[in-house]
This record gives C-alpha cells, sequence and structure tokens, in this order.
C-alpha cells in the first residue's frame, strides 16, 4: 500500500504548483485554473487522510470543494468575461485598479 | 426718577442715532446731538438743586449680577459730590460740542465724532452717577475706549494712531492695578457697594496680606493700604500722573474739542473724582494718603518744568493740564478731597475754555500749533484774546478769577498739613510761579508782539477770527472762569461737598494767617506774569541767553525730563526685542519647524508607503503566502 507521506507529498506540490501559477502567470484563465488545482490538492489530502483514519467525514467534505469549485468557476469565469470587456485584455497586471 | 434717568440716557440715545446712522447726516449730525447734551445739562442742574439740600439720591436701576453672595446692581447715585461734577461735565460738554459745530466743520468724520463724543459724555455721567466699583469700572473703562477712538480720530494719520495707541496702553497698565484693587476690595469686604465698603471699613482696619505671599514673602502690609495703593494706580493712569503721564500730552494729537473735553476738563478728573469717593479709604491709610500726595506735588512740579519749554500751544496746555491734576491729586493726598474737588470744577472750565481758545487760535491759523510761528494776533482775534487771557489770569491764580479761590484753598490746606504740608506747600508755590510764567508766555508769544506767521503760507488766506458757533462757547466758559471760584466760595462749596467726604484729621492752626497765604500765592502769580512779560513780552534776546546759559537745564526740560526716551529704553525697546525674537526664533524657528516637520514626516512617510499597494492581486497574494508560511514555519520552530 501507498504510504501517507506520498499523498500529502503529491498534494503539497500539487499546491505549490497551483500557488506559484496564481502568482507568477500573467493569463487570468490560467491563473483561474491554477486557484482549481490548489483545490484539488486539498481535496487529496482529504480523501488521503479519510482513507488512512477511517472516517468518512472528510470525503463527504470534498463533495462540497467540488461543490463551490464549481460555482466558483461560473462566477470567475462571469468576471473574467466582465473584465476582458472592460480592458479588452486578460493580462493581470492591467487590472490594478485597486490601486488609487 | 425719570429726569434723573434721562440725564445719562439723553446724550446716549444721541450716540445711537447718529453713531448707527452717521452715513446718512452727512454734516448734519449736531441737530441730533447738541440739543441733547443741552437738555441733558438742564436735567443736570435740576438734579443739582433737587440734591442742594436735601438727601441723596438713590435707583437702582436693574441687578446685573446676583451669585451667591455677589451683588452688582446698575444703581443712579446722585449725591452732592455727584451732583456737582454732573453740572461741570455735561456744562463743559454741551459747550463743546457747540464749539464743535464750527471747529470740526468740513471734517469727512464729522458725524462720526458726534456720535462719540455723546457716548464719551454718557459714560462719564454713569462714572459719575455709579454707586459701585464694578458699574464705575465698567465705564471708566468705557471713558477710557472714547478717548481711544477720539485721539486717533484721524486714523489716516500715523502719529494719532500712535499716540491713541500710547493713550489705551497707559491706561492699560493703571486700569490692571485698579482691577487688582476692585479684586482686593471684593476679597476683603465681600461687597462692592460704596455704602457697605464704607460701613464694613472698621472691622477690617487691622487686617494684614502678605502682598509677596506668593513669593514666600514674610512681610505683612495692611489690607487697606494696600488696596487703596492699587486703586490710585488706577487714578495714576486715568489722571496723567507720573509715572504714567506721558499719554496725556500725546493725546493732543487728537482734535483740539476732545483735548478740551476729554484731556483736560471731564476724562483725566475721573481718577481725583475716586480718590474723592472713596476718601473713607484713603482716609483709613495714612500711607497710602502720603503716597497719593507725593505722587501728585511731584506731578505738579514735574509737569510744570517741561511747559516753561515747550514750543506747541496744545503741549504746553496739556502739560498745564497735568500740573493742574497733581495740585489735585496733592489736596486728596492731604485730606483736602474738598478743595481737591473744588480745584478740579473750576480747572474743568478755565482749561477747557484754554483748550478751546488755542483751538480757535489754531483754527485761525489754519493748522499752525508753534508759538514761535504765532505773534500779533491779539489785534485780529477780538473775543479769543480776552477770553483766553481770563483762562490764563485763572490758571495762574489772580484774583477775582476761579483760579484763584481753588488753588489758594489747596496751597493753605497744605500749608496747614504740618512740617510735610510746608514741603508741599513750597512745591506748590514754585508750581504755581511757573504756571503763570509759561501762561503768560503763550499769552505774549500768541497775542503780541510781531506776525511771525506767514500771510500766504498756508491755505492762502490770512488769519481771521473764529465764526460765532466757536466763539459763543469761549464767552460761556469765559464767563464760567470768572465767577465759579467766587460763588463756590461764597456759597461754601467745601461746606457742601464736606457732606460726602470726612476729612481725616483735624487741621492745625497755620502760623501764617490765611491772608499772608494768600497774598504770597498770588505774588508768585503776578511775579511769574512779569517775568514772562520780561522775556517774551518784548523783543528781548534773553530766552536765548538764558536757554544758552542753563543749556542741561533747558534740554532736560525741552526733552520733557526724558521720559519717553527712558520708558522707550526700559521698555518698549524690550518689548520689542523679545517679541522679535519669539517670533523668529521661538516661533518661526521651533514651532513652525515642529508642525510642518509633523506635516512632512507624514507626507513623505505615505508617499513611501504608497509604493507597497501596487493595486496587483498577485503581489498581495504573495505576501500573504509568505506570510502564512512565515507563520506556519515560526509555529513548527517553536514547537
Amino acid at each position: 500500500m501507498v504510504p501517507l507521506s506520498w499523498y500529502v507529498a503529491l498534494s503539497s506540490l500539487l499546491f505549490l504548483i497551483g500557488l506559484v501559477g496564481v502568482l507568477i502567470r500573467r493569463n487570468i484563465v490560467i491563473v483561474l485554473l491554477c486557484i482549481e488545482i490548489m483545490l484539488n490538492a486539498v481535496n487529496i489530502n482529504f480523501v488521503a487522510f479519510s482513507k488512512y483514519q477511517h472516517v468518512i467525514d472528510a470525503q463527504i467534505f470534498v463533495f462540497f470543494v467540488i461543490t463551490v469549485a464549481a460555482a466558483e468557476v461560473a462566477i470567475g469565469l462571469g468576471i473574467i468575461i466582465a473584465l476582458f470587456r472592460l480592458k479588452e485584455t486578460i493580462n493581470i497586471d492591467e487590472f490594478n485598479i485597486l490601486k488609487l | 426718577m425719570l429726569p434723573y434717568l434721562l440725564i445719562p440716557v439723553l446724550p446716549f440715545v444721541g450716540f445711537l442715532v447718529v453713531g448707527m446712522f452717521w452715513p446718512y447726516f452727512r454734516g448734519k449730525g449736531h441737530w441730533i446731538a447738541v440739543p441733547l447734551i443741552f437738555a441733558s445739562f438742564f436735567l443736570s442742574l435740576k438734579a443739582f438743586f433737587d440734591t442742594l439740600n436735601g438727601p441723596s439720591l438713590h435707583f437702582v436701576l436693574y441687578d446685573w449680577i446676583h451669585s451667591g453672595h455677589f451683588d452688582v446692581s446698575i444703581s443712579i447715585l446722585i449725591d452732592h459730590l455727584t451732583a456737582i461734577m454732573l453740572v461741570m461735565v455735561t456744562a463743559v460738554s454741551a459747550l463743546t460740542h457747540l464749539y464743535t459745530v464750527g471747529y470740526m466743520k468740513d471734517d469727512s468724520g464729522y458725524d462720526r465724532f458726534f456720535a462719540y463724543i455723546s457716548l464719551f459724555t454718557f459714560s462719564m455721567i454713569m462714572l459719575l452717577m455709579s454707586d459701585n466699583l464694578l458699574e464705575l469700572f465698567i465705564f471708566w473703562e468705557a471713558v477710557g475706549f472714547c478717548s481711544y477712538v477720539l485721539i486717533a480720530h484721524w486714523y489716516e494719520r500715523k502719529p494719532s494712531w500712535v499716540a491713541a495707541n500710547k493713550a489705551f496702553i497707559m491706561n492699560r497698565v493703571g486700569d490692571f492695578g485698579f482691577l487688582l484693587g476692585i479684586l482686593l476690595t471684593y476679597t476683603t469686604f465681600g461687597t462692592l457697594t460704596y455704602s457697605e465698603i464704607f460701613a464694613k471699613l472698621p472691622q477690617h482696619l487691622h487686617d494684614t496680606i502678605r502682598v509677596l505671599g506668593a513669593f514666600n514673602g514674610l512681610h505683612a502690609s495692611s489690607v487697606i493700604t494696600v488696596i487703596a495703593l492699587l486703586l490710585f494706580v488706577g487714578a495714576v493712569g486715568k489722571s496723567a500722573q507720573i509715572p504714567l503721564h506721558p499719554w496725556l500730552p500725546d493725546a493732543m494729537e487728537g482734535p483740539t474739542p476732545i483735548s478740551a473735553l476729554i484731556h483736560a476738563a471731564t476724562m483725566v478728573t475721573a481718577g481725583i473724582f475716586m480718590i474723592a469717593r472713596l476718601s473713607p479709604i484713603y482716609n483709613a491709610s495714612p500711607t497710602a494718603l502720603s503716597v497719593v500726595a507725593w505722587t501728585g506735588a511731584l506731578t505738579a512740579f514735574v509737569a510744570a518744568t517741561i511747559a516753561l519749554t515747550q514750543r506747541d500751544i496744545k503741549k504746553i496746555v496739556a502739560y498745564s493740564t497735568m500740573s493742574q491734576l497733581g495740585y489735585m491729586v496733592m489736596a486728596c493726598g492731604i485730606g483736602a478731597y474738598g478743595a481737591g474737588i473744588f480745584h478740579l470744577l473750576t480747572h474743568g472750565f478755565f482749561k477747557g475754555l484754554l483748550f478751546l481758545a488755542a483751538g480757535s487760535v489754531i483754527h485761525a491759523l489754519a493748522g499752525e500749533q508753534d508759538v514761535f510761528r504765532m505773534g500779533g494776533l491779539g489785534k485780529i482775534m477780538k473775543i479769543t484774546f480776552p477770553t483766553m487771557l481770563i483762562g490764563s489770569l485763572a490758571l495762574s491764580g489772580i484774583p477775582p478769577f476761579a483760579g484763584f479761590y481753588s488753588k489758594d484753598l489747596i496751597l493753605s490746606m497744605a500749608f496747614q498739613d504740618g512740617m510735610i504740608g510746608h514741603v508741599f506747600w513750597v512745591i506748590g508755590v514754585a508750581t504755581a510761579l511757573m504756571t503763570a510764567f509759561y501762561s503768560f508766555r503763550l499769552i505774549f508769544m500768541v497775542f503780541s508782539g510781531k506776525e511771525r506767521f506767514s500771510h500766504d503760507g498756508h491755505h492762502g488766506h490770512a488769519p481771521h477770527e473764529s465764526p460765532v458757533v466757536i466763539t459763543i462757547p469761549l464767552l460761556c466758559l469765559a464767563a464760567l472762569a470768572v465767577v465759579a471760584g467766587w460763588l463756590g466760595e461764597r456759597y461754601d462749596i467745601i461746606g457742601y461737598l464736606a457732606q460726602d467726604m470726612t476729612i481725616p484729621h483735624a487741621v492745625g492752626k497755620p502760623e501764617l494767617s490765611e491772608s499772608a497765604l494768600k497774598t504770597i500765592s498770588v505774588m508768585a502769580g503776578v511775579v511769574g506774569i512779569l517775568i514772562a512779560f520780561v522775556m517774551y513780552g518784548r523783543p528781548s534776546e534773553l530766552p536765548q541767553i538764558l536757554a544758552r546759559m542753563f543749556q542741561p537745564l533747558f534740554r532736560f526740560s525741552q526733552n520733557k525730563w526724558y521720559f519717553d526716551e527712558l520708558y522707550d529704553l526700559v521698555f518698549v525697546r524690550p518689548t520689542i526685542f523679545l517679541s522679535r525674537l519669539l517670533w523668529v526664533e521661538v516661533d518661526k524657528g521651533v514651532i513652525d519647524t515642529a508642525v510642518n516637520g509633523v506635516a512632512s514626516f507624514c507626507r513623505f512617510g505615505g508617499a513611501a508607503m504608497r509604493r507597497i499597494q501596487t493595486g496587483q492581486i498577485q503581489n498581495y497574494a504573495l505576501v500573504m503566502a509568505l506570510g502564512l508560511f512565515g507563520m506556519v514555519s515560526l509555529y513548527l520552530l517553536i514547537k
């Protein structure tokens, strides 16, 4: 059987990839995808621990996460389209209107 | 009650009407102000005769302050002292109002001027009528304010407003002492009403106070003495006694009617009136009385010596005023309040006359004030000359003019006051001699001899007698200057006034008889006139020779004993230096730097911090991730 630490390592790796993607990519669609990767890294953790600890709660939680992620993507894409209409670009560097 | 109430109210109405609508009067302000002031004068006469043989009148108009044990009401008190002062003040004021119609004609501030002299008359009347120290103080300040605005009447000219500032600031010094005196009176007696103070006086005769207690001073002085001296500081300022006198001669920058009304006849006598009014307090303190007497004697003498060499016609009269005020204060100091008030009244008439006559001369010469550029005016000014001569004779104490009776009374009272009194008497006689000398120096310089003015110099018209509105007040005042003294003697004004004022101690028998004393002082006056005649009555080199022989003394007198220079050096310059230091070094240097420093720290700090906020979500996320990583690492490390 694959040891728990491998799952955790895989999950951490995926989370880091997602995080770095969020931080350095300029394409806003890729950034959204990276956020999804981070969420799924967490899901792997949940499932792995659920299996090894014999607790079912975590797997239920995963369904919630997937549901929320789906909703989030729907809203996120909507926001991206609105932003694109506003700025005619999907480069995240252009979206700095939070600054005065 | 109503007629008495109208005495102050009528001038006040005049002030309100003319003052509020003065731009609409266009030189017609006197139609309001002059009749009102004359009405006030006749009502004062009525009040005088009402109280002549009766008790004093006292009405409370309304309770002004009623707080715990502190009770102050605005009241009207007409006793003998007030009644006779009222007659003098309203008479001189009414005649001055009339005179102003001619003198200030075509002045741009004509109506404003009437508004202010009406306000002044109102304040002075209320000052006389007050029955408590606070009411007195308020109107004391009000007359000071009127004096200020009237000296600065021609405010476009620098000397006017400088003189006005000087008068105001010097009076502030005196009034500060006066206010302290009032506060100490309240803490001692628990009341400010005259009658209650006098009633409680015997209980506090031996109270003491440590004046320097705040600095651990142990010397205890009598409360009554301290009160009397503090109140006297106010009188020193208001009545132009040494050392707070220099404002009075400078105040001559104002229009002449003001010099006559405020700075000769009425306001400057407020200090003497106050001392006479509070005579029981002064009687209770021999120390204070002797300070008062010495201040008066010194002022009389110093002012007379300064007047000897002045060139400005109004300054000469101003210094003679100061000298006569010194006489009055001296009289109060030796306990002869009645004589002091008597001299105050006669002086009010003849000094008002002298000033108005001097104004008439200045008017005739279109603004010339230097007596060395006058002369020979006696031929031209057929009314001004005799009236001014009467005024000068009265001032010199020549019988039967008014000054003779009152001044002689002061001198003989001084002589009867023991050894110190003899010293005062000598000072008084010397001053009388000098007074006669400089008065007649003025007369000879202005009215006799060659004409030293240029006929076409000033405004292209020859000197002329003044119009009738100017000469009528002169004639009225001249008549009063002739008869006032005799009337006072005939109807026993001293006995009349003594009903309100107590004499501190029994008067001893003089070594010289009354008539001998009178002869000596009249002789002093005559000798003064003769010296003036020898030096100035005919062409003579004597004045120049004497001036050269006594060069230092001459300069000392001409420069007014260097009082202005001394004050400039001791008070004005250090104050200006300190102010400039505080302004440039402390205010601009320290405070402004600190305030601006805080502002620019915030500005530059903000500008630096602003760079962190890029608006890039990814930067924020990076910081968040690093922070989270840092916190988790820290947690693991510690664990």
